[in-house]
């Protein structure tokens, strides 16, 4: 009777503070919103995070999209070349890079390796009790340490979304022009017919932009939201991969489901 | 790290990331040729459409004047009614053919447009009266069969 009320309890606790975490992040967004025209006016703040976050990311994403685009190159070669039309290689790579693989697999290099740091950077200021002390010197913390952290991140995804496509992109050419031999005019020129700008590459930038400012949301309300002890702090850090990981997968599918429905 | 040598850094990685998405948008998308920023819609009905969907090419003599915008299907008359948005560079004589083509045996479907020799332009809005559908292959097959079979007794 006891484990039945134990259980009960616990399913209740866990559901009132999945709401109220809920209810903490929307308003911990509109402070942030609030609070970021300083990270506009002291522009070197910004520009910090995204060195810190998109410029040290660059190379894990460069070489995983030029891996992406080397696999899809073989896999798809593989495949069409069986109908005889292996010259839509191009397409397929393009239209995969663009439309999925090169926001989505961006968004989640980018969690795992931008966001998990900035939830660490948060989470130690609050744990050595900076938070506090700016608080104390009548700086405001979300102004200066969160606003400028979480638009790091959303300037600097759609970027590296698009760096990873490219790359992709090239990768699936280098495997399909001069290591197997398709013809490259027909590789581009099949590309050019079937990818649409505003169908494609524009709902892919948008996809990017939507998993920056999720991801960076996390990141950032995940370290600020830490229990200030260094278990805390490393529990943060696995929630902000975690929840993003989740939260970029669900929103890709609610995005395509609005995008390419037909 | 002093201020200067980050900011070198953060505006290589935004000029990179700028040339990135200009690649996608030239290179691999088709926004210098393909999207028409000024174009006029034109009408045409067909019998059967086949396989042909919306944002398919338009072409004349092979070079892609328009795309086509909508496909519907209309209860009067039982035929499909395409839509297709013609780059205003183009302009059409009023008695031209629509045709439904496949690119190579398995490619995918585009209308064709040859042009008559009326005095009269299409203008916006107006529908292309002469269509020729799609081949239907089963159609073609089993069309093939029948005549193969009246021919057989008269051989004999």
């Amino acid at each position: 009777m006891r484990m039945i009320a134990n259980v009960l309890r616990s399913l209740g606790h866990r559901a009132v503070d999945g709401v109220w975490r809920l209810g903490f992040i929307a308003r911990f967004l509109a402070m942030v919103l609030l609070y970021s025209g300083q990270s506009f006016r002291r522009v070197h703040l910004t520009i910090r995070e995204i060195y810190f976050s998109g410029v040290l990311s660059l190379l894990i994403i460069l070489v995983s999209g030029l891996f992406v685009g080397l696999v899809l190159g073989l896999q798809g070669y593989e495949t069409l070349q069986r109908y005889g039309s292996s010259e839509a290689l191009g397409v397929l790579v393009a239209l995969s890079l663009t439309r999925e693989l090169g926001p989505v697999v961006a968004a989640l290099l980018f969690a795992s390796r931008a966001g998990s740091a900035v939830t660490a950077e948060i989470g130690l200021m609050k744990t050595t009790e900076q938070l506090t002390a700016m608080d104390m010197m009548a700086v405001n913390p979300i102004a200066r340490v969160v606003a400028p952290r979480f638009w790091g991140g959303v300037i600097s995804m759609p970027l590296l979304a698009a760096l990873f496509s490219a790359m992709g992109v090239f990768g699936g050419w280098l495997i399909g022009v001069p290591f197997i031999g398709v013809d490259d005019g027909a590789f581009w020129s099949q590309m050019q017919a079937a990818v649409d700008f505003r169908y494609d590459i524009l709902n892919g930038v948008i996809k990017s932009v939507v998993f920056g400012v999720a991801v960076s949301l996390i990141a950032v309300f995940e370290g600020f939201d830490c229990v200030p002890t260094a278990e805390g702090v490393s529990r943060a850090i696995t929630r902000t991969v975690v929840s993003s990981a989740l939260a970029i997968l669900a929103l890709d599918f609610v995005l395509t489901s609005f995008m390419f429905r037909g | 790290m002093n201020r200067t040598t980050l900011d070198l850094w953060v505006g290589f990685f935004v000029a990179i990331g700028i040339a990135a998405l200009l690649f996608l948008a030239l290179k691999v998308g088709n926004l210098s040729a393909g999207s028409f920023a000024n174009n006029y819609a034109v009408e045409a009905s067909f019998d059967n459409i086949g396989g042909l969907k919306p944002r398919a090419p338009v072409k004349s003599a092979g070079v892609v004047v328009g795309r086509v915008a909508s496909i519907d299907f209309d209860p009067q008359s039982y035929r499909a009614k395409v839509e297709l948005a013609i780059d205003s560079r183009y302009a059409f004589p009023s008695d031209t053919i629509a045709t439904i083509l496949t690119s190579g045996l398995l490619g995918e479907q585009y209308v064709g447009l040859e042009a008559g020799g009326d005095e009269k332009m299409l203008k916006a809005g107006d529908t292309i009266r002469i269509t020729q559908s799609a081949v239907v292959l089963e159609k073609l097959i089993s069309q093939f069969l029948f005549d193969k079979a009246a021919e057989a007794p008269a051989a004999k």
